[in-house]
């Protein structure tokens, strides 16, 4: 039987359950996908990627950075932006103010530019530790100026893609941003440049709605979630449960919405190479 | 009338408010019903042809809502699929092709959520709606008739000029889903409709939309504003060669967003 065939596939990709990048500092770190334990630094220096397993765990922003940038080239860009309250939504202030302490960051994207061996990029990481990086006023505006940026440079860009959708709190404003980046991304298109997007867990929503498959090259990292709907939204619409393998990097790979997975270890070679390809270089 | 938020949500579930077939024998002649992708299937959430707007060939594109159960199961309860987006894309494409103005009406809870949808790719079928629309060069004039339900009305709504009737809402997500993610109770959704700030009014007031178009009682009153809005915004913009409306198109997006600039 053809399920048959399918059945086999899901098995080897099986959706892996990962161990995130810690936010404090313990001393080991246990797999959620095969439960091996870790050190902290060993588990680090793998870029959280299971030694064992191989499960891919969701990363901070700046490590981001520092495993695809190449060293100390990443100049930021926009930081000047900041979270604001336009609907006067009940709670929101308080919890920007609280995850900005406790994060760093000014909100759940850092855009700048950066070198990949060698060639000079726009690069744009979401932060999935800021409200989910979920998608409001200051992600949509720093990565249209970043697309900008890019088309008036000629620069190509390298976006990491991440969300749990559109921002609810900031409403409609926030909706409009999948418009305004799509747009962006249109301009810096039709100047020739390259676009590569890199899904990582978890891309759904608004996000996957607009830039996130918009790139010329898609790469995913193995066994991210990447969808439009909610899996739980469909699972209460269709009365069942569905399998791990139901929006992963590995189903809409087999489904033809990306080009290649690439496991975090070869991410920056790969992107090197890509870059190469379409003739990037440095100033 | 002015209705409450209640009564809004209540007029928006009604199977008895006019929809989009109603509008186009209302508002246009000589419509002609096309269909299908060319990829997949046919939508029928997705309703889209050509009809005249007093003189002028117009493509009309929108989601179908019923009137029956019958009608609304048929239509997938005006939640498309993606072969619908890739359907309404084509149609746009075909409509820049012939130097047609594009109307849009939108009516739908969302993009439909389901197995199907996500193989299909429901993300990127909006996610390519949203960077085409940016770039065609025709006119597009959109109307939230009813519920412009997040990124699935979005997709045909990135428009020149975007117009709300009296009671529509226009929302990032569903007051419902809202009250059940922030409160874990989905039946504090008046709460959720009021912080979410949905209404025809607020989004005059945002400066997210361009006009509200008065609702009325008599349809065939509402039918002649719609016209009457419709015809004013396509002289406007007939003026306009197809890479400055790709370009107004893009300025009006790109000036949406609040947030502090430090600098």
């Amino acid at each position: 039987m053809i399920v048959d065939l399918f059945q086999k596939t899901r098995e080897c990709s099986r959706r892996i359950q990962s161990t995130d990048e810690p936010t404090s500092s313990p001393a080991s770190v246990v797999c959620k996908n095969c439960g091996r334990e870790w050190t902290a630094q060993r588990y680090g220096k793998n870029g959280y990627v299971c030694p064992e397993c191989g499960a891919h765990g969701r990363i901070r922003c700046r490590t981001r950075i520092r495993l695809t940038a190449d060293k100390d080239s990443f100049q930021e860009l926009f930081a000047e932006l900041s979270t604001a309250d336009p609907l006067g939504f009940p709670g929101y202030a308080d919890k920007i103010t609280k995850l900005k302490e406790k994060s760093g960051l000014e909100d759940a994207v850092l855009t700048g530019t950066c070198t990949i061996g060698g060639a000079e990029v726009c690069l744009g990481v979401m932060d999935s530790y800021f409200m989910m990086a979920s998608m409001g006023s200051v992600v949509g505006e720093k990565l249209t100026r970043l697309f900008e940026y890019a088309t008036e440079h000629q620069l190509p860009v390298v976006l990491f893609t991440c969300s749990g959708g559109a921002r609810m709190q900031e409403g409609m404003f926030s909706l409009m941003q999948m418009a305004k980046v799509s747009g962006a991304v249109a301009k810096h298109s039709e100047a020739g440049l390259l676009y590569i997007t890199v899904l990582t867990d978890p891309t759904t929503g608004g996000v996957t709605a607009s830039f996130a498959m918009l790139g010329d090259i898609i790469l995913a990292e193995p066994g991210a979630t990447v969808g439009f709907a909610g899996r739980r939204v469909i699972e209460g619409t269709i009365g069942e449960t569905l399998p791990d393998t139901f929006q992963s990097s590995e189903f809409i790979l087999e489904h033809g919405f990306c080009d290649r997975i690439v496991p975090r270890s070869r991410m920056k070679k790969e992107l090197e190479q890509l870059l190469r390809l379409h003739g990037c270089k440095g100033r | 009338m002015k209705r409450s938020m209640e009564e809004k949500l209540d007029w928006i579930r009604s199977p008895k408010r006019p929809n989009i077939d109603d509008i186009i024998s209302g508002v246009f002649t000589d419509f002609v019903e096309l269909h299908g992708d060319r990829l997949y299937g046919e939508d029928h959430a997705m309703c889209a042809g050509i009809a005249r707007l007093g003189d002028m060939p117009v493509t009309v594109l929108g989601q179908r809502r019923g009137h029956s159960t019958q009608q609304n199961i048929d239509a997938n309860f005006a939640m498309a699929h993606p072969e619908g987006y890739r359907k309404a894309l084509r149609l746009a494409h075909q409509a820049e092709k012939f130097s047609r103005p594009i109307v849009c009406i939108v009516d739908t809870p969302g993009a439909f959520c389901g197995v199907d949808a996500e193989e299909r790719g429901q993300g990127e079928a909006i996610a390519r709606c949203l960077y085409e629309f940016m770039q065609l060069k025709t006119p597009v004039v959109s109307i939230i008739t009813g519920e412009g339900g997040s990124g699935g009305a979005l997709a045909l709504a990135t428009a020149n000029e975007v117009y709300m009737l009296t009671d529509a809402i226009y929302s990032v997500i569903s007051p419902r889903g809202c009250a059940s993610i922030l409160w874990k109770d989905a039946s504090r959704e008046i709460e959720a409709a009021e912080a979410l700030k949905i209404t025809a009014q607020d989004m005059l007031r945002f400066g997210l939309i361009d006009g509200i178009i008065e609702d009325s009682r008599l349809e065939s009153v509402l039918y002649r504003h719609i016209k009457t809005t419709l015809t004013e915004a396509l002289q406007r913009l007939s003026g306009q060669n197809g890479s400055q409306l790709a370009q107004m198109r893009y300025e009006k997006f790109r000036s949406y967003g609040i947030f502090n600039d430090n600098i």
